[in-house]
């Protein structure tokens, strides 16, 4: 065991896949050499040589391609996509390619890769560094869609990522690369060192794809969420003495739905929080499955707490980020209803 | 500041219109034999000439001319023009089953059957393809079964991929052939990162890429060049310039200012312009190309004059927007007449040859097609059983599929 920020987790997921299988490749814009602009791929083109980890053209959509290409030759590319604000010109090839190669083939030709991209605000990035897509992946059927919340699941998620023979979006919330953050931007930064789910072991392990946690038993009402929205919403239940039950999905779909019908059904209860925007975002559909399987044990209507409709702003990003009090306030109306 | 005129917007036509003949004077054609022959380790830059200029070997006597004349075995040749007549047939025999409903929709490969079957009988049996819809011919010179090609263009039970796909959207891994998607030009990055996971592996097996003329217009192509300018990439990059994209004529692509071969040279590729229609230009270029792709020299980019002599596809009238008589015009004729008066030429064909090959041909697409339609087609309603629309989303069906696919059952 080791503590390890979640960059260094993802780090040493990736080590350990390219180590372990002479068909793990990882590429990107700077990527290689420099290894990346959050540096998690430090170090990792020195050890596997440069026809391992390497560098990219910017160009998202031939990133993607390429990826296909080799994970259809047999490979299992792990890219980087440098922001999720940047991959929508390669949308057409995940969703067109990717998603679909195993499906249109019968199963001659699959596409075994994985696409890492940091999401998610809380940097001042503006609307171009910020963005939290995962509703555009959820929504297409052969993708998997994975954001994890802290060092253990980020490293044990994407080795499983890797390993698997399904395309795989996998987000990383940028602002809990060095530290959990409990949207109190205000307040001095933690860092992940001594946490315990920092506590992260230095070879092989993988945390299964489609199996939520739950981040914190409570039994008030149980809070639907991801990433860093997780840490957030922990800290509303700690502000407002409502014993909320967060549940991490973790893999965002498919996902584990036995989990959430679970608590909700035991709670009566449920909270959606999430950083996207709201209309269409992935808080609709947990909101759906959660009426469609638990709403005889409803007592109280659902919540989203989500980003406003608006793109991210920059110098606005505290007033626009959905932080405690907002969170707080959302369970406050779901006990009193 | 003079005062300038008011600006205006150029909008291409093509050259021709119904009703207009068309004047072909736009193709820039060379004559045969005139053209150089680089060595196979040319830079990229010097190959601009032949970019603009148009590789042929077959003379209008059918005569083999200059370097790039390729010490073919007739054999090869003969069993080229065996192919060609096989496809056509194979196409002609589908577009008459697609009338009858046997299959929803059809796009057949006439007139620009050398390109790709001239192309597979140059590349090893094991390089990768990554084709569009409009090469049946690599299918077929390699020995795919027409019938399981039938079995996937009748969508019946014994259609490899499961009724899923437009009919033509083929995929075989054995036969190094790639699953067609309907957006195009997906596939020619695709081909671009097989090649370079062929070089990141070691491995000996190149690859083929293919894009129309009027797909050269989407980004994928230009990440194509580029990636495959960058890693020097062991691949073909093929763009048959058939003249029209459905309706849109080659110059809505950026046609009428440059050749589609002088972009590979702007991206540092090695680029030829190539007579599409002569299946020995077609065998020395595609040569060529591979061998530089084996040698480490990098990407070759070759495009390919021809005519889509037919409509797009079933569902397009061509009458609507181009002459009549297109074809029949077009200066460099039928690849079918023109591979055999060569070989008649060298005393490799005979008119009773061609006759009886043709008579051989039609009847093994008949006897496939009986054999085909005994599975089913899609007007006798035998298809694949619907609860199998939910296999192969992902590799293990997840919990929400296994219950949608209950709920479609009535379960």
């Amino acid at each position: 065991m080791a503590t390890m920020t979640m960059i260094q987790a993802i780090r040493s997921a990736l080590d350990v896949a390219l180590g372990r299988d002479e068909n793990v490749v990882v590429f990107g814009e700077d990527v290689g050499y420099f290894g990346g602009v959050f540096r998690c791929t430090e170090g990792l083109q020195a050890k596997y040589g440069k026809t391992r980890v390497f560098d990219t053209p910017i160009a998202e959509g031939g990133i993607v391609g390429v990826a296909i290409g080799m994970a259809a030759y047999g490979l299992r590319p792990v890219a980087e996509i440098q922001f999720a604000d940047y991959v929508y010109p390669g949308y057409d090839q995940i969703v067109s390619g990717a998603a679909r190669i195993r499906y249109r083939s019968a199963g001659d030709f699959i596409s075994p890769l994985t696409l890492r991209m940091p999401c998610g605000g809380g940097i001042y990035g503006g609307q171009t560094h910020s963005q939290s897509p995962e509703a555009l992946f959820t929504h297409v059927c052969g993708l998997r869609t994975v954001m994890p919340s802290n060092p253990y699941d980020a490293k044990g998620l994407l080795i499983a990522a890797i390993e698997c023979d399904d395309p795989v979006i996998f987000l990383e919330p940028k602002r809990l690369y060095n530290g959990p953050f409990d949207g109190h931007h205000d307040r001095p930064l933690v860092a992940w060192t001594g946490h315990p789910r920092a506590d992260v072991p230095e070879g092989h392990y993988t945390v299964p794809l489609e199996s939520a946690a739950v981040f914190r038993p409570g039994r008030d009402l149980t809070v639907l969420t991801y990433g860093t929205m997780v840490w957030v919403a922990a800290c509303a239940a700690e502000e407002t003495g409502i014993d909320a039950e967060i549940i991490d999905l973790r893999s965002l779909w498919p996902m584990d739905l036995d989990t959430v019908v679970t608590s909700v059904k035991r709670t009566g209860r449920c909270v959606v929080v999430h950083e996207a925007t709201r209309t269409s975002g992935f808080g609709a559909e947990l909101a759906a499955l959660v009426q469609e399987h638990c709403f005889w044990h409803l007592e109280a209507p659902i919540e989203r707490v989500t980003g406003w409709d608006t793109p991210y702003p920059h110098a606005q990003e505290w007033q626009y980020f959905p932080g405690p009090d907002r969170v707080g306030a959302a369970y406050r109306r779901t006990m009193e209803a | 500041m003079p005062a300038y005129p008011p600006l205006s917007l150029h909008i291409p036509e093509p050259p021709g219109r119904p009703g207009v003949p068309t004047d072909f004077s736009y193709l820039k054609v060379s004559p045969a034999g005139a053209v150089r022959r680089p060595p196979i380790d040319a830079r990229p830059d010097d190959t601009m000439d032949i970019a603009e200029s148009l590789v042929r070997v077959l003379d209008d006597d059918g005569e083999a001319r200059g370097p790039w004349a390729p010490a073919a075995d007739p054999a090869l040749l003969r069993r080229g023009l065996r192919t060609m007549l096989l496809t056509r047939a194979f196409d002609a025999r589908m577009l008459i089953a697609q009338r009858q409903k046997k299959l929803s929709f059809y796009m057949q490969s006439l007139g620009e059957e050398a390109i790709a079957i001239g192309q597979a009988l140059a590349l090893a049996p094991d390089d990768m393809c990554f084709p569009t819809y409009r090469q049946q011919g690599i299918l077929i010179a390699r020995g795919y079964p027409l019938v399981d090609m039938m079995c996937q263009l009748f969508s019946n039970p014994r259609d490899p991929v499961k009724g899923r796909q437009l009919p033509v959207m083929y995929t075989s891994r054995a036969h190094g052939f790639f699953t067609i998607a309907g957006n195009l030009g997906t596939q020619y990055i695709q081909a671009v990162g097989w090649a370079m996971a062929s070089a990141i592996k070691g491995d000996t097996r190149i690859v083929s890429a293919w894009i129309g003329d009027g797909s050269t217009a989407a980004a994928d192509f230009h990440n194509a060049l580029t990636f495959a300018c960058v890693y020097h990439a062991p691949v073909i990059l093929n763009v048959v310039n058939n003249q029209w994209a459905i309706s849109s004529f080659q110059t809505l692509a950026g046609g009428e200012a440059a050749t589609f071969a002088a972009r590979g040279v702007g991206n540092g590729i090695a680029s030829l312009r190539v007579d599409g229609n002569d299946f020995l230009a077609v065998l020395a270029a595609s040569a060529w190309a591979q061998e530089r792709a084996h040698r480490g020299c990098g990407a070759t980019l070759i495009e390919w004059i021809t005519y889509r002599a037919g409509a797009h596809s079933t569902s397009d009238d061509p009458s609507k927007y181009r002459p009549a008589d297109d074809w029949a015009r077009f200066p460099l004729g039928d690849p079918v007449a023109r591979l055999a008066q060569h070989l008649t030429r060298i005393g490799a064909w005979s008119d009773a040859e061609h006759a009886s090959t043709q008579a051989e041909v039609e009847a093994e697409v008949m006897a496939a097609q009986k054999e085909a339609e005994s599975y089913g087609t899609l007007a006798s309603g035998h298809v694949h059983d619907a609860s199998m629309m939910f296999d192969d989303v992902y590799r293990d069906m997840p919990a929400h599929l296994r219950r949608q696919r209950a709920q479609a059952q009535g379960a």
